[in-house]
Formats: C-alpha cells, structure tokens, sequence
C-alpha cells in the first residue's frame, strides 16, 4: 500500500503516560532519531516529583515534549500538534494544551470504567464526542504489543511493558525517523537480558509496521532536516552540557576537579554523570548534606582542585555561610544552582528563576559572588567553563544559576573544537612575595595582583609559604586576624571592586535589533532566551520592530549595560520570578524596567511572549 | 592479637631532610587564649611533638572549625585554615582525598565537633577519612562566654541554664565508637607525656583517629577535670589503657585489646565513667586497620586511568551518538 507523504516544516509532540510507563526515555529516543536526522529541535520533559505516583493518577502523569523542524528553532513550542496519551489520566492532563485538529494517539487499553473514574472522566471520552474537533486515533497499543512479542516467552505484564517502543516505532514511521540509533541502543541497553531485548525490538518494528499497514494512519510527514553549519553534532541536555563543561575546566586548566554534592533535583544528574569521569581525574564526593559537600569542594580548592558543588536552591541556602567563607579565604570555588520553583522544597522538578536574589544577597555581610547565567542547554558547557575561568582567575567563588528547564531540556549541540576552548592557568603562587623590613623574603597570602586584585593561590606543600587564613577579618597584606576599623572598611570595599573587576574581562552587551530602529527592548536572563527569542522572531514577521539583548553576566553587569538601557523607550523583562533582575537593574541604573512574571513552574511560551510583546507595541505607538 | 595497623597514616606525606624543631612549628602570632587555659599546654605539646614525625613542614595542615580551641592553626608555622563552626571535618575531608602527600589535622571543642558539627563529626569516622581529629573537651562553651554544651554534666547551671541543664551529654568516646571510627583515644591537657603518646599513634594511625583531650576552662568551667589531676585522686580514678596490658579495676581484671575488630569491649571501656569521674579511662580504646575513604577515592580514580587510559575530551564531547552535517 503506497501511502501519501505530506511535508511539514514543524511539528510538536508529547509524549503522556504514567511516570513508570517510560515516557522520558520514549522521548529521549525520538529526540535522538530525529536529531541524527538532522531536523533542529528542543525538548521539554515535564514529570512529577514522586517516581511512581498512583498508576493511573493525574498526579501520576510524566510528559515529554519535543519540537523539530527544518529550520532553526528556540523553543519546545507552545502546543503540541501530536498527543500520544498512554492512559485516560495523561489524555485528561494534557488535551487542554491542544489546539483543535491537532493529532491525538490514544492507547485504549486502560479506558476501563475503573482508570476513567480514576482519571476523573465521567464518561468516556473516546466515545462522548469530546474529541470530534481532534484527528483521533483510538488504538489498543498495549495488545497489540503483547501481541507482537508473544514469541519470547514473558509475562503479560512485562509484554505490555514494552508498549512505549510500540507507540515509538509508529511516531517513528509516522515521521519517517531513523531506526537505527534506537535499535542500538536497546541492544545495548538489554544487552544482559536477551529475552527483554528481543521484546522490545520486536515491538519497535510492529509499532512502524502498523503505521505503514494499517489503513487508520493514511498519511505520514516528512521534516526535511534543518540548514545548519558544517560540524558534528550531538543532542544534549543542559545538565549533561555542564558536566561536560566541568570536565573540559579540569582539562583546561590541568587541575583535577572534585565535585562535594548532596543528591537534590533536578541538579543530581551532575554528581551522576561527574562520577562516571575519573579518568579525567574527576573527584566526586557524595557528602553527608549539602554543607558538608560546599565544604569538602572548598577544602578541596584550599588543596588546589576545581572545586565545585552542585545544587538547588534549598541547598543554596544551606550553603551560605560556606560561600561566606570562601569570599573571605578568596578560594576559587564555583557554586551550580539548577534552580526550582520555591520558596522551601517548593516544586521540586519544576522550573523557576528562584535565586537570582538569594544567589546576590543570601550572605551575612558584604559578599559580592560573580554569577553567570547559561541561556540554553548547551550554554551550559560554555557557563560552566566561564564560571571556573572566572573562580580561578579572579581567586573568588562563582555562581552558576542554571534552571530544571535547561537542565532536562535539549537541544542539538555544534560540537566545540577543544583547542578553541579557553585555557585556565591556575596561576599557583610558588615563592615568598614580600621582603619584610628586615629584608627577609616572607609570603602575604593577601598581596594582590594589581590587575585583578585576585590574591595568590598558595596550595599546601609549597615550600616557604605556609600561612594561616580563616573566616576572621584578615589585615591588608600579610593576612593576619585584624579588628583594626579602616582595616575592615578596606578590606570590605576591596573585595568588591574585585568582583567588580570581573567585569573587564566580560564582553558587551549583544543586542539583536535587525531593523535597527527599535524603540522596545526586551531583555532576558537565563533559561528565558529560547522563548523570547522565538516571541521577537514572530513580532518582527508581523513587521513590527523589537530589540533583544539576554544578560549572562548577573554579576557583575556588563559595562554597558546601563547605556544599552537607557537607549530604548521602554525596557521589558520577562522573568519566572516577581522581578528579581528588574529589582536589580532599577536600583543599579535608575531605569524603568518593565517586568512580564509568571511562576508556573513552567518556561514561557513563544505566544504569550509575543501577545505581551506585540500589546507592549500597540500601547507605546497609541 | 596482633593487628597489622600498616601502611602508616602517614606514608604518603614527604619526609623532611632536615631537622625541625619546636621554633619551626610557632608562628610568629600572639596566642590570645585566657591566661591558665589548658589549650596553652595542648599547643605546646602539639609544637614539641611535630618535629618528631620528621615531615616536610609545608605538607602539615591544621584545619578548625569555630571556638576558643579553633584558633589552634594561627600559632602553628604550618598551613592552616580557621574555618566555619561545626564544619572542619567536612572541609578536611575534601582536602585529604584530594591530597594524599598532606598531612591532615582538624582541631575542634566539644560545641564545634558535637553540637553543631555533630553530622559532619560522625560520617568522617564512619567514612575513615585519613585526618586526626583532636577533640577538646571542656564541658563548656568558652567563646560565647560560659552556655552548657553537649558534654555538660547535668543539672548544670550556666548563663543559659540558670535552673540547670536538663540535657543529657555525649560521651564523646561513646560516640565515637558508634560512629565506627577506627581510631579512638583520650588524654588529659596536664599529662604531657601521655599526650604526646596519644598523638603519635593517633598521627601515625591510616584512616580517622579522634583524640579526645580533656582540657580545663579556667574562667567558665574551672576544675572540670580537677578530681583527675590531684595525684592520689587521680591514681584512684584514673584507669590506664595500654593494648595487651592487664588493666585492674577493683576485683575486675582483663587485658585490654586496642585491635580487636569487635568495637563491643572498647565500648564497655568508655562507659565506666558513668558521669561521676569516679573511673575514667584515658589511652587508646581502638585502633584498627580499615580501608580509608580517600585511599578508596584514588584508587577508583587511578584504577579508571589505567585501564581506560587518560581521558580523552573530544571523543567524551562527542559521544556515542554524534552525526555530520558537511559543507
């Protein structure tokens, strides 16, 4: 049967089930298929913080999203135009997100009375004409699978387990996907158990046939694959990036990089992927909470290792008096908080831009922090190198504010030559660097180089320069406890400029402003880069003229920042938070600062974006 | 009986070529404890008996948390690193898996190492990280200016506790041996000798070894330990610990065996002073040979160089699933 071939320039698929129905791993293999295709493409996962909620449950629902298309894209788009719903429960949690016409892949199997009441369906709703203004398609996946894998030998239960390869064999037929990356990959996966291998091969390859047999599914799509420079690619996640980032810092830098974390979401995947590189002489240390794993990274860095602690924002605060700590000793350390939505435990698996504040202020004193923001998945790799380059340059500990959307998200990464990659000279100090008045030689541990004002880096086992530091107000100079009140004030007012310093070695602000004369500036940090990029793509297609510019450096700002601002009519800042960057600007540069907040715990999407943008338009033209 | 208590703790650490004496170890810092502390006599035995390991004084570190004994580091002419309250374990950890030629010491009183440091305290022994924890005990908070801390006896009556501790204390010894630690002793800031003996085994131990010293507090706890520094009283109350020697308590006689594996008999040891100091054991209740957390960290990372080579960044960077897009 020859089947009509339709071309399609985007689509976005979600993928619903029960959080144990494999949801993440069925869209972590489409991704891969279709980024090995070549189609540009980015990916929301979205999963509750129980891992096995009550089968059947709202609550219980994990999704994955993903958005390719033949040219290049910013976002996981806004609605999906195919839901695979694994049960009543993921149909019911998600169908509201659909546009009408959209596709719907419906596996019937659970449509009992029992999990239609559970799901909150009085009726059912592949029967009560509640789909009509949807492509349905009604299809018992889970007997069918069992069905097709009947030959090796399992039992119902671990058959139907294997219906998400089912239901990912017919995406991948439905959207002429490459199989062979997944065929490996469950080869590898199941390498030790033959029978589970077969069975889930076996159900891939009915899950592509039934599309290209049955008569329900007419069509299939073709996404040509997106124009993008020459170079080898790979699909990443924002976590992944960073980690690699990390391992690249150690490299650069010749330094061995030792991880303190305590396992928190949605930041352990770092402590997890970390571990698996110690023969990049990576160091992981599982501590007993998140003090003692700041702390084991700081006394680690005292040694003369990168080191780093990862976390969210509940761990941030824990971690404050350590931070604290490492801005008095001028340690470098580089401090990773894969933001969630708070205040406390907060949601735990949810995105928010919760920290920037509390990664500015949350120390008791004066304690200027650097803190570097990465604006996509794969900046993460960049953000992280920058933090370290940062840390050990300027001898201070750095914040990386990353968020669980970048950190689960991906997207197709350009891989980076390494030799282009920055090198990091730790720059340790090797010999006494003050003659006294006496005329002996005798170590300062806080003499500054003038440039940076960082201090030396005196690791132990370095002769000649054995020296005591601490958490106490340390004398200008040879480091000694001082109360001495100007002594404080120097001290304070040192350690900020700096921090402040930092900002000689950070680019200037990139405004994307095509056209040239616009009067609106919209302005993002973070994880926000990817949606209000594609939201000023739309306002300029309607001919509308929108300038961009993404803050990576929170602190301390860019340069020019200020002038950037005070160059546009109206300023706006979209934030999932209630304005914590606009705070930071109006009271930095006395600037108006419009902010758009939401904290849904979900990223913005491109069409609010654009609405907001597009009545901001309207309002400053009438 | 016999344990093989090798390789010794400091096996790694570079040995010096010349002769270092008490001089080379005291900073050029004013000691700012209270005049008749006992901390005076720990750090005068600490500076005396340095020399004697014969190491490479660069590779010595002191690391501390916050309190009166916490300003140990600055008077030492070693490396050293004043850090946060309850936290000396935890940063000591990182810096002794990550260096195995230093060696690593963590000073701490009784409020820093089992009151707001208790956590960290504990999963260092457990762990067996190569560090020696030396523990003043003075049954007081000094620097905050005389509150009961978790070794107060009860009933105290202190600036927080004017109708007396209800709380009841730690025996630090106790704790110690519940939390695994390998290596657990205890002397008194008046005995130089014992001290001294104390801290070789404890320097030389490979893994945590935790040193209790019971130290006197002259302004807010003076004479805490007085009952055990009279002479006679003290030949009365005091039983001495020596592995493989009789030790003689009224009727009761055993021989005293540091390296048995089973914690049991060292922890009946440590519960003889029943809070009264009618019977108090110092020495050494445990000394054992266990794999340390960091040896184990190195090894994993040695192992995985050398049988998978250096790291290589590009092939990482590329994975296993990469594809070209050409010109």
């Amino acid at each position: 049967m020859t089947k009509q071939v339709e071309q399609l320039e985007q689509v976005v698929i979600r993928f619903a089930g029960d959080s144990g129905d494999g949801m993440q791993l069925t869209g972590d293999r489409f991704t891969q298929e279709t980024a090995s295709f070549g189609n540009d493409l980015s990916t929301l996962p979205n999963f509750p913080a129980e891992i096995r909620a009550p089968a059947g449950t709202l609550v219980g629902v994990s999704s994955f999203q993903l958005h390719f298309a033949d040219h290049d894209i910013l976002t996981p788009g806004d609605t999906p135009n195919v839901l695979v719903a694994m049960n009543p429960a993921a149909l019911r949690a998600n169908i509201s997100d659909l546009k009408p016409g959209a596709t719907v892949i419906v596996d019937t199997h659970d449509f009992t009375d029992r999990n239609l009441k559970r799901a909150g369906y009085a009726d059912n709703p592949l029967e009560d004409g509640s789909l009509d203004t949807f492509r349905l398609h009604a299809v018992n996946l889970t007997s069918l699978t069992v069905e097709s894998v009947k030959a090796f030998g399992l039992s119902r239960k671990d058959a139907a387990r294997a219906k998400n390869m089912f239901a990912l064999g017919l995406l991948s037929w439905l959207y002429g996907r490459p199989v062979k990356s997944t065929e490996e990959f469950l080869t590898r996966r199941f390498a030790t158990n033959p029978a589970v291998r077969d069975a889930n091969l076996a159900a891939f390859h009915a899950g592509w046939y039934f599309g290209e047999t049955t008569e329900g599914f007419a069509v299939s799509y073709q996404i040509n694959p997106a124009p993008m420079k020459a170079g080898t690619y790979r699909n990443v996640s924002g976590n992944l990036a960073l980690s690699y980032g990390l391992v690249a810092a150690g490299v650069r830098s010749g330094l061995p990089v030792f991880l303190g974390a305590y396992p928190i979401t949605p930041a352990s995947d770092i402590l997890h992927e970390l571990s698996k590189h110690k023969r990049f002489g990576v160091t992981t240390f599982q501590a007993e909470d998140e003090i003692a794993g700041i702390g084991a990274a700081l006394g680690a860095a005292y040694g003369g290792s990168i080191g780093v602690t990862t976390t969210s924002g509940p761990g941030i605060a824990l971690k404050s008096e350590t931070i604290g700590l490492a801005v008095s000793l001028e340690l470098p350390l580089v401090i990773i908080d894969v933001q969630r939505g708070g205040p406390s435990t907060g949601l735990p698996t949810k995105t928010e831009q919760s920290d920037l504040l509390q990664a500015m202020f949350g120390r008791n004193g004066e304690a200027p922090v650097p803190i570097v923001a990465p604006q996509s998945p794969t900046d993460c790799f960049d953000a992280a190198l920058e933090a370290v380059r940062i840390a050990v340059a300027y001898r201070t500990p750095v914040m990386l504010l990353s968020d669980g959307y970048l950190a689960n998200g991906s997207e197709p990464w350009h891989l980076p030559d390494i030799e282009t990659l920055p090198l990091i000279d730790p720059g340790f100090a090797t010999a006494p660097n003050h003659e006294t008045e006496s005329g002996d030689r005798a170590f300062w541990p806080y003499q500054r180089e003038p440039q940076t004002l960082a201090r030396p880096w005196a690791i132990p086992g370095t002769a000649g320069l054995e020296h005591r530091i601490g958490g106490l107000e340390k004398a200008d100079g040879h480091g000694n406890i001082s109360y001495e009140p100007a002594n404080h004030d120097l001290m304070v007012r040192t350690r900020q400029a700096k921090v402040d310093r930092v900002a000689d070695t950070i680019p200037p602000v990139e405004v994307d402003d095509p056209s040239g004369h616009a009067e609106l500036l919209v302005l993002g940090w973070g994880s926000t880069y990817g949606p209000i990029g594609a939201a000023c793509r739309r306002v300029r297609q309607l001919g509308l003229s929108i300038a961009q510019a993404h803050v990576r450096h929170l602190n301390p700002f860019p340069r020019d920042l200020g002038d950037v601002l005070r160059r546009y009519d109206k300023v706006i800042l979209p934030e999932m938070n209630l304005g914590q960057l606009a705070l930071l600007l109006r009271a930095r540069y006395l600037v108006d600062v419009v902010g758009y907040n939401q904290v849904r715990g979900l990223p913005f999407t491109a069409s609010e974006l654009e609405e907001v943008l597009t009545t901001t338009l309207k309002e400053m033209s009438s | 009986m016999t344990t093989d208590l090798t390789p010794s703790g400091l096996r790694d650490v570079p040995v010096s070529d010349v002769q270092s004496s008490r001089k080379d170890f005291t900073s050029d810092q004013e000691v700012r404890w209270c005049p008749g502390c006992g901390d005076y006599i720990v750090l005068a035995a600490v500076q005396s008996f340095l020399p004697s390991l014969g190491l490479k004084r660069e590779n010595i570190v002191f690391v501390s948390g916050i309190g009166c004994s916490s300003r140990f580091p600055y008077y030492l002419d070693t490396f050293g690193l004043h850090s946060i309250h309850g936290r000396a374990p935890a940063i000591a950890t990182g810096l002794a898996t990550s260096r195995a030629d230093l060696n690593v010491w963590v000073v701490t009183g009784d409020g820093d190492a089992l009151s707001i440091g208790g956590n960290h305290l504990i999963h260092a022994m457990r762990r067996n990280v190569n560090i020696t924890i030396l523990l003043f005990n003075n049954r007081i908070y000094g620097l905050t200016k005389g509150q009961y801390s978790p070794t107060s006896e009860p009933g105290k009556i202190t600036k927080s506790t004017p109708a007396g501790s209800v709380d009841f204390p730690f025996n630090p010894v106790s704790l110690a041996l519940g939390a695994e630690a390998t290596f657990v002793a205890r002397t008194v800031d008046s005995d130089r000798a014992h001290l001294t003996e104390v801290l070789t085994a404890a320097a030389s131990h490979r893994g945590t070894a935790l040193v209790e010293i019971y130290q006197n507090c002259p302004i807010f706890n003076d004479g805490a330990f007085d009952v055990l520094k009279d002479k006679d009283e003290a030949a009365a109350r005091l039983v001495r610990l020596q592995h493989g020697e009789v030790v003689r308590i009224g009727d009761r006689e055993w021989v005293h065996d540091a390296h048995a594996p089973n914690p049991s008999q060292a922890f009946e040891i440590s519960r003889l002073d029943d809070g009264t100091m009618a019977q108090v054991p110092i020495g050494i209740f445990r000394q054992v040979s266990r794999p340390t957390y960091d040896d184990q960290v190195r090894e994993q990372v040695h192992l995985a160089k050398s049988r998978e080579g250096e790291g290589d960044l590009a092939a990482l960077l590329a994975g296993r699933d990469h594809w070209t897009v050409a010109e």
